[in-house]
């Protein structure tokens, strides 16, 4: 039976093999099921593999072919880009074989990337192809790459004072908002003062673009409504175990509200993005948001939208930060979280 | 004459009833009882007989209105280490392992650092030492009801409330349990008061038995239970007993299912 087995496995790639039937029923929890089942799905997908490379290479044609209308060194720089693109999505098509981690991701991200590709071409051929949006407030792809790679250092210097500015606020902010959040959430009279201050200064102040304050008002919020709403057995059971008020709240109350105090931190940190980017573009003269309207103010719009696009590469990656945060804080709900 | 270890007189209790909350509701009259040390006493009575809140006064967790709570010599004026309450939901930290849940106790009164080497033991003496590093959400009714159970242990109390600690699980983990707890109650020999619903649970558990009507919340008689233990679920003893206070409770609480349910309304 065993040797039966292992047979068939060596010979899964043949078809109308006469163990057939016999894999296909077998037992979940064999070796040669889930090999099989590997086996099955990588050959299956080899048609899917081809469609990132597929994708890259149409972009790469098309470009090719439109190229024609645009500046040389622009057009230049977008064919490297592509084909580079190609290259390592034909790379990984091949080395995903023997690389199983990449495979999976692979999977994942295959959707994502061809329709990627696929609103890159049809950007090109709308603005160079046929022209349809006025020039100097719509580049091509082409012009907005080239815009990124000829003003590097800027964008660079850029992102980082925004990454500076954001830091400093959002951390000022989120240790304010939880001091005073579990301060009303824990005793009443901070409640009874505290409350109506929040209500009405918060969102003024949110909207006078202080980083830091539009921080401060959500995980104040949230911190509070997380430490009121501790469950009441948690306290009485700390109280009998001889729990004193300082263990009650660092050690009940605070770690009961964590997950609500993520949500307020989840908020902050998109208040904290919207003011950043009203800050830099009203007062402050450095970051992102100020390289946008000055880049406006020059009619560059290539770098309008360079500076867009890294701004969403910033901010999503510190959002992932947040997340990857959260599930190492929150290990304890693992399998209870869904968001 | 032995020692009473929790001695309660003319204890009343009232709160605001539910539907006018500028009227009191009496909730427990002229409760007056005594434990002797290392006794396992059981209070049985229909929903809304105020139960709960006499273990909740015992716990310090309430006030009473008026009476006097004592443990030992001393008046009970709030929670304290020295009584250790379980209710029917563990009630565990989530935040916590199984492990740090235990030392809890232990933490909060600042005793861990001399006092470490108990954990281990309190683990092994609820059968959990291959659980520690585990989070509550992952054990099953009955492990958690354990770590509940050693959590309370660990800081040796007087007297253990044990409100209902048993009523959320399946009858066969129950029955096991009861052995548990009373294994855990031979070797401590702390003071025990056990709220419950299931008779068959305080006739094969306690001493004595403490049945009370509802409405307000009276002690309406005491049984001492005098078979031998380990008891036997299914001798005629335990079961003529069981069958005389089905009867009492009848009469002293006049349970119908309709009053039942309006008393837990009232309660709720």
């Amino acid at each position: 039976m065993l040797q039966s087995r292992q047979i068939s496995r060596k010979d899964a790639v043949i078809p109308g093999e006469t163990e057939q039937p016999e894999r296909a029923s077998g037992e979940r929890f064999g070796a040669v099921t889930i090999d099989s089942a590997l086996a099955n799905k990588t050959r299956l997908s080899t048609r899917a593999l081809s469609v990132v490379p597929l994708a890259a290479a149409v972009a790469l044609v098309i470009h090719l072919f439109l190229s024609t209308n645009e500046p040389a060194a622009e057009g230049r720089t977008y064919t490297l880009f592509l084909s580079l693109f190609f290259a390592v999505a034909v790379a990984f098509a091949i080395t995903q074989r023997w690389w199983p981690a990449l495979r999976a991701r692979m999977r994942r991200l295959r959707p994502i990337f061809t329709v990627a590709l696929l609103l890159l071409c049809a950007w090109q051929v709308i603005t160079s192809g046929f022209r349809l949006l006025p020039l100097p407030y719509f580049p091509s792809p082409a012009g907005v790459l080239q815009s990124m790679i000829n003003d590097r250092a800027l964008l660079f210097d850029s992102t980082w004072h925004s990454l500076i500015l954001l830091l400093s606020g959002y951390t000022l902010g989120v240790i304010a908002g939880f001091i005073t959040g579990v301060c009303i959430g824990w005793s009443a009279p901070a409640r009874y003062w505290g409350m109506p201050i929040l209500k009405v200064v918060g969102p003024i102040i949110s909207a006078a673009a202080l980083i830091a304050l539009a921080v401060w008002f959500p995980v104040t919020m949230l911190t509070a409504s997380g430490v009121s709403n501790t469950r009441a057995s948690y306290l009485d059971v700390a109280r009998t175990l001889g729990a004193g008020p300082r263990y009650l709240i660092f050690r009940v109350a605070i770690p009961a509200a964590l997950p609500t105090i993520f949500v307020g931190l989840f908020m902050g940190l998109g208040a904290s993005f919207l003011t950043l980017v009203v800050a830099e573009s009203v007062g402050v003269k450095s970051g992102l948001g100020w390289y946008v309207s000055w880049a406006q103010g020059w009619a560059e719009y290539g770098k309008v939208y360079a500076a867009l696009i890294i701004m969403a590469a910033f901010f999503s990656t510190i959002m992932t930060l947040l997340f990857k945060l959260r599930d190492r804080v929150l290990i304890w709900q693992k399998g209870m979280i869904r968001w | 004459m032995v020692t009473p270890s929790l001695r309660l007189r003319e204890v009343t209790k009232s709160f605001p009833a539910p539907d006018d909350p500028l009227r009191q509701r009496l909730v427990l009259d002229g409760i007056t009882i005594s434990l002797t040390t290392g006794e396992l006493v059981s209070l049985v009575g229909p929903s809304g007989c105020g139960k709960s809140t006499l273990l909740r006064l015992i716990a310090g967790l309430e006030v009473p209105d008026s009476g006097e709570l004592m443990i030992g010599s001393e008046a009970i004026t709030g929670p304290s280490a020295e009584r250790g309450l379980v209710f029917q939901d563990p009630n565990l930290f989530p935040w916590l392992t199984v492990r740090r849940n235990i030392e809890a106790g232990l933490v909060a009164r600042g005793l861990l650092q001399e006092r470490r080497d108990e954990v281990g033991e309190f683990m092994s003496l609820v059968g959990l030492e291959a659980f520690g590093n585990a989070y509550p959400h992952h054990l099953s009714g009955g492990m958690a009801q354990r770590v509940a159970l050693a959590r309370a242990l660990i800081n040796h109390p007087k007297v253990l409330l044990l409100d209902e600690p048993l009523g959320a699980l399946d009858a066969f983990t129950r029955m096991r349990m009861q052995d548990e707890v009373l294994r855990l109650w031979s070797a401590r020999r702390s003071t025990t008061l056990l709220v419950t619903h299931d008779i068959d649970e305080a006739i094969y558990m306690s001493d004595r038995i403490v049945i009370m009507t509802a409405r307000p919340g009276t002690i309406d008689r005491i049984i001492p239970v005098t078979l031998d233990r380990p008891r036997d679920r299914s001798s005629s003893e335990f079961l003529q007993l069981r069958g005389e206070i089905l009867e009492l409770l009848h009469f002293a609480g006049g349970a119908t299912p309709e009053t039942i349910l309006t008393a837990r309304v009232a309660s709720a």
